[in-house]
């Protein structure tokens, strides 16, 4: 209950600063994006921003044993670039500039603009989905000959 | 506001991202997990089978309307303005569900918290996910769709 309560906290003030830098409005994180238009710097403020509070707690982190409300950090592992991750974040780049829209901005608009975000919503889920049925051949390294 | 740039709102991004970082402070040092926002609607919703307890998923996806409805209520309306059609909603919709899971993260998990934490895998991602949405959408320009 209590790491519910400590979990909706932080996605609340998540969802209070889109809202408030402005990055819930597809329309300013395309023109981010949007170097031969009318580019709007905001969003690098708004990393900017972010990376302040984090850096300090990475610094804290590394003095803790264990968070302070559950039993240990469970904290990615991984370090190989692979190319799961590459294509991924390239797929990712391609439908965030398409759209405008990443998946905190897009689940907080469910607040302001739900109509508009809703077939965004449905279609993100669809490809999360759609990922675990069709994973990548990323386990295999080595090129696909034929069969 | 910056002469060049009008339509720039450096300061509430700026204490909008502390907000943002300060959100993803509170989930690591308390509940030890990266807030990583694709990775969380994934394990709220069912598709992914491993992550945060289910619980601490679903309340944090429910917090980010919640915290957006809260600026809506207090300091004032939200401009959003979203395309006219619903295709670039659909397919950016699919590319993005479907690269944050395979690519292990977006603007928040890798962007955010990756990024801080100096992780190698989050610095290539964001690099790669930032200029591909660069290209995509200089694409978009020069084709005339924006």
């Amino acid at each position: 209950m209590t790491r519910a309560l400590i979990a909706l906290l932080s996605g609340t003030l998540f969802g209070a600063g889109l809202a408030y830098s402005g990055m819930s409005d597809p329309a300013r994180v395309q023109a981010f994006l949007d170097l031969l238009g009318q580019w709007d710097p905001t969003l690098a403020f708004v990393m900017g921003g972010a990376m302040l509070p984090m850096a300090v707690a990475w610094v804290i982190r590394s003095r803790l044993s264990a968070p302070l409300a559950a039993p240990t950090f469970d904290l990615p592992g991984t370090t190989t670039l692979d190319r799961p991750l590459a294509f991924g974040a390239i797929l990712f780049g391609m439908g965030w500039g398409i759209a405008g829209l990443c998946p905190g901005p897009a689940l907080a608009d469910l607040a302001i603009a739900p109509g508009d975000v809703a077939p965004f919503v449905v279609a993100m889920f669809v490809g999360m989905a759609a990922q675990r049925f069709i994973p990548f051949t990323s386990q295999k390294p080595k090129q696909a000959g034929p069969k | 506001m910056i002469p060049a740039f009008p339509n720039a709102m450096p300061v509430e991004g700026f204490i909008g991202g502390l907000l943002i970082g300060l959100a993803a402070a509170i989930m690591l040092l308390g509940l030890g997990r990266i807030a990583g926002v694709s990775g969380m609607a994934a394990r709220a919703t069912g598709i992914a089978d491993s992550g945060a307890p289910r619980n601490v998923a679903i309340a944090f996806v429910v917090g980010l309307p919640l915290g957006a409805l809260l600026i809506a209520q207090t300091v004032g309306a939200v401009n959003v303005n979203f395309p006219a059609s619903i295709w670039p909603l659909i397919i950016g919709g699919l590319l993005v569900g479907y690269g944050t899971r395979l690519g292990s993260g977006c603007t928040s998990g890798h962007g955010v918290c990756g990024l801080s934490r100096l992780s190698p895998r989050s610095m290539v991602a964001t690099g790669m996910f930032m200029a591909s949405g660069f290209v995509t959408v200089g694409i978009l320009r020069a084709g005339g769709w924006l």
